[in-house]
């Protein structure tokens, strides 16, 4: 073989540098990072996979803990990365999601149906777990839905806090104690004792007298209505009889 | 793994099969980069931004595609379409400068003796460096015949050009190799 092959078949030997493999596999957007971030609330962990997040976890359990439940739960290894990407940790410390891609990983179809669905929900908002049921159309899957919310990979981003019982409970949360539910609903400004209150004397729907549109006491329509119109509904044919009919947004009965 | 193997698994599960993809081809188009740029730094991000625009393309592939698809000639391809969109956009004297800057590549020391292993990172070197500085349609033609080790029917297949223009074109480039290589020969 002359020189040049023998060089040619030389330079074909060449070896790509070191790392290639995974820089190049997160440059594709196949490999998950991490990073931590400060919010309001606590610091928390967050981990992507090009530019869908695959995971939100409260930092106080430590990283070991993190990245062990990651293994376990999403099956893949995690890189630290220097921080996270602006727009992530943006919607992070806003708790809103709506704008973001997601990486639902091994979740069923099922928990991937709860999770978007959850996803509408407007912050300042909450739903109960049986609308989130019946609006997926598995309205006898109350339960399994509030599993599906328990295993929210993406807490805080997919706000499962803003799903809650139907009698006013807050009911489990994902994102750790439920006091932290609490904490978060507060500082999206819900009204928590005002929600109670309602609650307790078994009031369902809040109506508007100029509409005669019937709403959840959550939804953004419900709560612009003066005071001086609004008239509140234990059930939905009392509403119906009085002559309202439900709102378009927030769905607050079967159609 | 056999290519069809490879393939398979694209079409089976493109994530999980990717990074086999990545895995099996980067050494060899990491080298055909190193042909092309002359250089270590602009041929791992030709290699890089390749794979990526591979991935994004293998995400819109029809299954019946990925089944007849030949990888190491399609990335070939691919490679050459980023060396050509880079210097025309932004690197316009890229081969002029290659050859200078071939620090630190890898050759695996398969010939014994530090001698023999020196000279043949130097030869590397040199020759990436005389490689670049062909003329695109030999440099391209080259490469791909020796380093990537097409046959001239995949090569003109993957530089849509004829056959026959592809083997005149491995040939002269060969032969303005060697004419250029004469330090080569003297330390052989
Ligand atoms: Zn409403």
């Amino acid at each position: 073989m002359n020189m040049v092959e023998e060089a040619l078949h030389e330079l074909s030997a060449a070896r790509a540098p070191d790392g290639f493999l995974e820089r190049t596999l997160r440059a594709c957007g196949l490999r998950d990072s991490y990073a931590k971030v400060a919010t309001p609330i606590g610091d928390y962990f967050v981990a992507w996979r090009g530019n869908r997040v695959s995971a939100v976890s409260r930092a106080d359990k430590g990283l070991e803990s993190f990245l062990n439940w990651f293994a376990s739960e999403v099956g893949r290894s995690l890189e630290p990365a220097e921080g996270v990407p602006a727009l992530i940790r943006r919607a992070l410390l806003a708790t809103r999601g709506q704008g973001l891609s997601y990486d639902f990983g091994q979740l069923t179809e099922f928990e991937q149906a709860v999770l978007r669905k959850t996803l509408e929900i407007p912050r300042g908002e909450v739903r109960s777990y049986g609308w989130v049921a019946r609006e997926i159309g598995r309205p006898g899957a109350v339960r399994a839905v509030g599993t599906a919310l328990r295993h929210n990979p993406i807490p805080l981003l997919i706000p499962c806090h803003r799903v809650v019982r139907g009698d006013g409970e807050l009911g489990n949360y994902a994102g750790g104690h439920p006091e932290l539910k609490k904490d978060i609903l507060k500082l999206e400004g819900l009204d928590l004792g005002w929600l109670e209150d309602l609650a307790r004397r078994h009031k369902r729907f809040l109506g508007s007298r100029t509409t005669h549109v019937f709403c959840q006491p959550t939804c953004s329509h419900a709560r612009r209505i003066a005071l001086d119109n609004r008239v509140e509904f234990s059930a939905e044919q009392e509403a119906r009889a009085a002559g309202y009919r439900p709102c378009r947004d927030c769905r607050p009965v079967a159609a | 793994m056999a290519p069809e193997e490879l393939t398979q698994w694209l079409a089976r599960d493109l994530d999980a099969g990717f990074e086999e993809v990545v895995r099996t081809h980067q050494h060899r188009l990491f080298a055909l980069a190193l042909g092309m740029c002359g250089n270590p730094h602009d041929a791992e991000e030709v290699a890089q931004d390749t794979f990526v625009r591979a991935y994004r393309a293998l995400k819109r592939f029809p299954p019946e595609r990925l089944e007849e698809l030949r990888l190491a000639a399609w990335l070939s391809r691919i490679a050459v379409n980023v060396v050509r969109n880079r210097v025309r956009s932004r690197r316009p004297a890229l081969a002029l400068l290659a050859g200078a800057e071939a620090e630190g590549v890898e050759v695996p020391e398969r010939r014994a003796g530090p001698e023999r292993t020196v000279l043949a990172r130097a030869g590397v070197r040199r020759l990436a460096g005389l490689v670049a500085a062909l003329p695109r349609a030999q440099r391209e033609a080259v490469l791909l015949h020796s380093v990537q080790q097409l046959t001239y029917a995949e090569v003109a297949g993957a530089l849509n050009l004829s056959e026959a223009t592809v083997r005149s074109n491995v040939h002269r480039g060969l032969q303005a190799l060697r004419a250029r290589a004469g330090w080569l020969s003297e330390v052989s």
